[in-house]
């Protein structure tokens, strides 16, 4: 839980710090937070190659994970569907082509700006934004609940790259391989999806 | 994701090669990182016009989509966890 609560307030504070421009702006900084994140990227490779045991243990891994990303895709549209009676003015595939994005927020609003327009494509960036924040900030708490595969899932197509690190933290290394793989599935999956829902 | 893939690759094999000693201050290094990224996560944000300026009008739908969407996801997520545990509980 505080583990938790730092990683919201070191989040806050960016967010007061990028609104009041207290830094110079980010893309001057030359790509401070990607290079921050394969480094972490290359910590959680490093954490998995020096472990003696990791790779027997992935091999002991039930096939049955590899459904996760099926689980993934499903579940959100079938949640995004459910939302088109609380907003009338969308209609189902624009709620589904939001949803698709599984927090590849980049590619899927650009994807709906073009199809549908500004105003869907921004529903998009921030609801797929607040999915990757959702699921970065909630990790945690969402294994002691929905067991270990629930912030995998809510990682969508990203948990092999942004969200990895965390789930490594919260779901610990054994599930790494699933997150890298769910990620990899769901990944492909967003451009597939959103330009279908996008395109009816 | 080329990139990542190889950046990762790149870390295991380094894992690898000094599997005989062990890194106590890796979890340290590892969550510090994390903030940092959290925090230039949070700087892009809020300096992206399209995201402070979308927030007031659009903000509500966006919420109650990526809500609609995690809790569904979660839910099957959920239904397979307990299907492989109770599988796997069944085997041993």
């Amino acid at each position: 839980m505080k583990g938790s609560l730092i990683i919201v307030a070191f989040f806050i504070a960016g967010i007061i710090v990028g609104v009041t421009h207290l830094l110079p702006p980010m893309s001057s900084l030359g790509n401070i937070s990607y290079i921050t994140l394969c480094a972490l990227i290359f910590l959680v490779g490093f954490m998995i190659g020096n472990d003696a045991e990791i790779f027997t243990k992935f091999k002991r891994l039930n096939r049955l994970y590899m459904l996760l990303p099926l689980m993934t895709i499903v579940g959100t549209l079938a949640g995004c569907a459910i939302t088109t009676l609380l907003l009338p003015n969308r209609s189902l595939s624009d709620c589904l082509a939001v949803g698709s994005g599984m927090g590849y927020y980049s590619l899927s609003s650009v994807l709906i700006t073009q199809y549908k327009g500004a105003e869907l494509g921004t529903v998009a960036l921030l609801a797929n934004i607040v999915r990757e924040v959702i699921t970065l900030l909630g990790a945690p708490l969402m294994v002691r609940w929905f067991g270990k595969l629930a912030p995998i899932s809510v990682g969508g197509a990203t948990t092999m790259d942004t969200t990895l690190p965390i789930i490594t933290r919260a779901c610990g290394k054994d599930l790494v391989i699933v997150s890298i793989f769910h990620g990899f599935i769901v990944d492909f999956s967003v451009p597939l999806l959103v330009t279908f829902f996008a395109g009816l | 994701m080329l990139q990542i893939i190889l950046i990762m690759a790149a870390g295991i094999a380094t894992g690898w090669l000094l599997r005989k000693r062990t890194f106590k201050f890796i979890n340290t290094l590892l969550i510090v990182l994390v903030w940092a990224l959290l925090f230039f996560l949070g700087v892009e944000a809020g300096e992206n016009p399209a995201v402070i300026e979308g927030l007031k009008d659009l903000g509500l739908e966006a919420l109650l989509l990526s809500i609609a969407g995690t809790a569904g996801s979660i839910a099957l997520a959920w239904a397979l966890w307990k299907y492989i545990r109770h599988k796997e509980g069944g085997k041993r």
